[in-house]
This record gives C-alpha cells, sequence and structure tokens, in this order.
C-alpha cells in the first residue's frame, strides 16, 4: 500500500505527542477505540481563559494512519476554539492525508476523539458552573 | 548472495516464500533452452530428454518424504494438492463415508476446500488447537465417528511454525481405517518426514516454501494400500489420470533440486537456524518487556519466531521498520479489522493478536540481518510504545481490561 508524503511525515514525525493533566479543569481528554480492535487515540485539549486551545497532545495505540490521523489533529485543534474544534470532520482528515478506503476509520476514529476531548472540557466546566450556582 | 541489493530490505518472510536457490535456478535453465521437449512425447529425443528429468526430479521429491517415486504426482502448488487430496478423496468415497476432520489452524485452502464440500453435503470437523497451537490427540481420537472418511492436518503452520505431532495422528488415523493427509507445505525440507513410519497417506508439498521455483507442487498419493481418488482436472490423462495437464519440465526439475538440495543440507541448516533464530528472540527480549511468543516453541519450525510486542500494533510496527521484510499477525490491511485467526484459535487475546509480528528466517539470512533486524525491532517497538495509550497506562498500573471500551 502507498502512503501519502504526509501521511509518512506525520507517522515519522509526530507532532505534540505526550500527557496532559488529566486532572487540570483547563484539560479535556478524549479516549476513543479499544485494544481489540487494533485502535486506541488518547487526545488532549488544554483550553485557555478566551475558550480557545492552547495545547494539544496525543497517544496512539494503532496502524499508521492512525498515528498520523492523531498526529495531524492535534495540529489542527491547536488556535481554535472549542466549538471550531468539534466541528473538524473525518472528511477533512483523510483527503488532507490521502487515507486509501480501508483507512477510512483512523480519521473517524481521529475526529471521535477530538469530539470526546471537548466533551470532557465541557462536562468538567459544565459540572463546575452548577456547583457555583 | 541473494540481497544483491543493498537498498533492498532484509527478508524475513520465509514462511511466505523462500528464494529460489541458485543451484535451482542453475539445474532448471536447460530446460528453458535447448532442452525444451514435451516430456508425453513419445516418439523423439526431445520427449524422451524432458520425460528423464521429470522422472529423476519425482524421484528426488519421493525420496525426501520415503516415498516410492510412482506415488508422487504434479501439482501446481499446495494449494491445488489440497484441493485434489480433500475434494478427491471425498468425492470418491462420498456414497460410503462423508465426515472429514480438520483443524482451525489449517491454512486457508484448506479450510475454504472444506467449507466448499460441506456446501456439497459432506461433514466437517473443525478442531481446536491447545494454547501452544498442537491439536490434543484425545480431542482427535473422539472426533473420528463410523463414517469418518479423512483426516487432514497440516504438518506445520504457516503462522506460528507450530509442528503437529504428525506420527502420532498418523497411528490413530491408521488404527481407524480413516485416511490421513497431510499439508506440509511448510514442512517439507525443513523437518524429516517419513511417509511409512508416519502413516501418511496424502502429503501436499510446494516448491516455493523449500527454495524450488513457485508455480509447482506435489502431492503424494499412497499406493498400499491404495488411495483412490477422483481428479479434478480432466484431459490427457496424465501423472496416472490424477492430474491432466503437460507437465512443465522446467519446474518440475526445480522442485526434485530443491527437494535433493534440503535433503542434503537438512539438518545442518536447521541447527543454524535454530541457533539464528533463538538469538534473534534472546536479542530481543533481553531487551524489550512483555514480549509474547505465539505457539510452542519447541515444536516448531527453526526458521520460525511469531511474537507480540504488547500495546503496540502489528501493522504501525511494520510500517515503522520497512528496512525489514516482515509479516504481521494483525490483518489490518484488509477491511475486516479482524487480527490473525490461527492467534485467536491459540487463545491470544485480541489485544496481543493485533501486536504480532511473524520474523521468518531461512537458508540465506545472516547472523549480521539478524543482529539488525533485531535491533530495528526494538527500537521502533521503544519508539511506539513511548506513544501507546496503552503503554502509558500499563505504566500507571491500570489495568486495560478494567475500561469499558467501545468496540468499533
Amino acid at each position: 500500500m502507498a502512503y501519502s508524503d504526509k501521511l509518512i511525515d506525520h507517522y515519522e514525525n509526530p507532532r505534540n505527542v505526550g500527557t496532559l493533566d488529566k486532572s487540570s479543569e483547563d484539560v479535556g481528554t478524549g479516549l476513543v477505540g479499544a485494544p481489540a480492535c487494533g485502535d486506541v487515540m488518547k487526545l488532549q485539549i488544554k483550553v485557555d481563559a478566551q475558550g480557545i486551545i492552547e495545547d494539544a497532545k496525543f497517544k496512539t495505540f494503532g496502524c499508521g494512519s492512525a498515528i498520523a490521523s492523531s498526529s495531524l489533529v492535534t495540529e489542527w485543534v491547536k488556535g481554535k476554539s472549542v466549538d471550531e474544534a468539534a466541528a473538524i470532520r473525518n472528511t477533512e482528515i483523510a483527503e488532507h492525508l490521502a487515507l486509501p478506503p480501508v483507512k477510512i476509520h483512523c480519521s473517524v476514529l481521529a475526529e471521535d476523539a477530538i469530539k470526546a476531548a471537548v466533551a470532557d472540557y465541557r462536562e468538567k466546566k459544565g459540572i463546575k458552573k452548577d456547583a457555583a450556582e | 548472495m541473494i540481497n544483491a541489493n543493498q537498498n533492498s530490505p532484509v527478508y524475513l518472510d520465509y514462511q511466505a516464500t523462500t528464494p529460489t536457490d541458485p543451484r535451482v535456478v542453475e539445474a532448471m535453465m536447460p530446460y528453458f533452452g535447448g532442452k525444451f521437449g514435451n516430456p508425453h512425447s513419445r516418439n523423439h529425443h526431445f520427449g524422451w530428454e524432458a520425460e528423464a528429468a521429470v522422472e529423476t526430479a519425482r524421484a528426488q521429491i519421493a525420496s525426501i518424504i520415503g516415498a516410492n517415486p510412482k506415488e508422487v504426482i504434479y501439482t501446481s502448488g499446495a494449494t491445488e494438492s489440497n484441493n485434489l487430496a480433500l475434494k478427491g478423496v471425498a468425492r470418491f468415497h462420498k456414497d460410503r463415508k462423508n465426515h472429514i476432520i480438520t483443524c482451525v489452524t489449517e491454512h486457508k485452502c484448506v479450510l475454504d476446500t472444506c467449507r466448499h464440500l460441506e456446501q456439497e453435503g459432506f461433514e466437517v470437523t473443525y478442531l481446536p488447537v491447545q494454547e501452544n497451537g498442537l491439536v490434543d490427540l484425545d480431542t482427535l481420537r473422539a472426533a473420528i465417528r463410523e463414517n469418518t472418511l479423512i483426516v487432514s492436518i497440516m504438518a506445520a503452520n504457516n503462522e506460528i511454525g507450530v509442528i503437529q505431532p504428525i506420527a502420532e495422528i498418523g497411528a490413530i488415523c491408521r488404527e481407524n481405517k480413516v485416511y490421513f493427509h497431510t499439508d506440509a507445505a511448510q514442512a517439507v525440507g525443513k523437518i524429516p518426514l517419513d511417509v511409512e513410519a508416519m502413516n501418511i497417506d496424502l502429503m501436499s508439498i510446494s516448491g516455493h516454501k523449500v527454495y524450488g521455483p513457485m508455480g509447482i507442487g506435489a502431492l503424494y498419493v499412497r499406493r498400499r494400500p491404495r488411495v483412490r481418488l477422483v481428479p479434478m482436472i480432466n484431459g490427457g490423462g496424465q501423472e496416472r489420470g490424477m492430474r491432466s495437464g503437460t507437465l512443465p519440465t522446467p519446474l518440475c526439475v526445480g522442485l526434485g533440486e530443491a527437494c535433493a538440495i534440503a535433503e542434503r543440507e537438512m539438518g545442518a541448516e536447521a541447527e543454524r537456524l535454530r541457533m539464528l533464530r533463538d538469538r534473534m528472540y534472546t536479542r530481543i527480549t533481553d531487551r524489550l518487556a512483555e514480549v509474547y511468543v505465539n505457539g510452542d516453541m519447541d515444536q516448531r519450525l527453526p526458521g520460525n519466531l511469531n511474537l507480540s510486542f504488547a500495546y503496540v500494533e502489528g501493522e504501525g510496527l511494520m510500517m515503522g521498520i520497512k528496512e525489514l521484510a516482515v509479516s504481521s499477525g494483525s490483518a489490518c490491511t484488509s477491511a475486516s479489522l479482524e487480527p490473525s485467526y490461527v492467534l485467536r484459535a491459540l487463545g491470544v487475546e485480541e489485544e496481543l493478536a493485533h501486536t504480532s509480528l511473524r520474523l521468518g528466517l531461512g537458508r540465506f539470512t545472516t547472523e549480521e540481518e539478524v543482529d539488525y533486524a533485531a535491533d530495528r525491532i526494538c527500537a521502533e517497538v521503544e519508539r511506539l510504545r513511548e506513544m501507546s495509550p496503552l503503554w502509558e497506562m500499563a505504566q500507571e498500573g491500570i489495568d486495560i481490561k478494567s475500561i469499558e471500551w467501545a468496540e468499533h
């Protein structure tokens, strides 16, 4: 299978590998996929006071396409608002990396990871708001 | 020197195919040139010359498995041999007996043939394997019925390299008057085989797994007591009527020469490969934790290693070691996302089955290649584990099984 240069670059030089403090109020964590399916992505976002994603980190267990998809989205979400990040669609990821058809699920998983991280962040903020009232 | 091109990857996929031995190529060449005759031409020199070559090769093939040359039928490869053995015997005896026993870790061409025979009305029992990949003899005994016609169990597995207890299975089959077929594609030339001592009635042989050419194989069909089968290919009645079609003289010669070389060199080669295989295993496990062998380590082809590298997905790993030509047990390249059915049959958990690599060593593998490959694998596994959320959880002491994963 021939992979695109962009995909190989993200696989060989993944951006933003790492871990943010899961317990921090400003950090949303998304953990999607399943070991039994051969793909697990953990995506974390750190959101500033203005609701802008200032940092993003990932760790992925999976094939080269899964690693590249998650690496790519950490780059994309940085500097975006959480709403903008949640609007990223898997087709954009698949197109950018020129994923072959059997690897489209990797981009779906990356989209799910963003949404899960955003949901986690919102839940944390929501709970805090409720507690303040 | 096989890897003449320095830029080509280190070949560690000898269970997929073996390079044709240069000595085999040399033996074949004249039959692409001046000795081009049809071995079935009975009336002239060219035909006689080709026929003599084909028969010499037949004797070489017979010799490595302790058979009589008359019991060896040329085919296009082990897939055809397996089809002919199972369909041929089943169809010949269909009015008398209609039960077949095989095993869940057989090659796809045996399993698919059995599925096909089920559609034709045969009953098939698919024996499970133990955790080490071996068939349990008591389970086999219990599966044999009044109407059992044939047992088909492979000699050595293509993925995990485990060697089945063929002699014991042969004895059980003989005792119960059941035909015994073995797919020996991975075993011929690698381990000693003897159709008499092992009570084998039919044996499938592949050319390109034994340093011979692709496109040729053989089926051993016992003559005493005679095994009868219905041919799949009809025509001029070549190969005692069991497989019509003009024999490809150069390919037959190649398979014969490959068997002759293997018979001479098997002992020393097996010892060398076992040493290299163990060297690779030690070098990897000395450096990496949580590496698991799939399949029995003793009852195993000397050139096979199948390892699971926990927390690192196999296909992702292969992409990082493109300097090495290996095979992954995680069949994620197919759309199914299913890991290897062989590993699943061993009871390897799905998450570990996704992390496996098959490392196949062979005749032209060198110590330098083994060391280089082991080091590259270790470096890449370390890199990917640093990137793996599962590895991170394991380091934090989180049990991965305690998490509710959303399987997709």
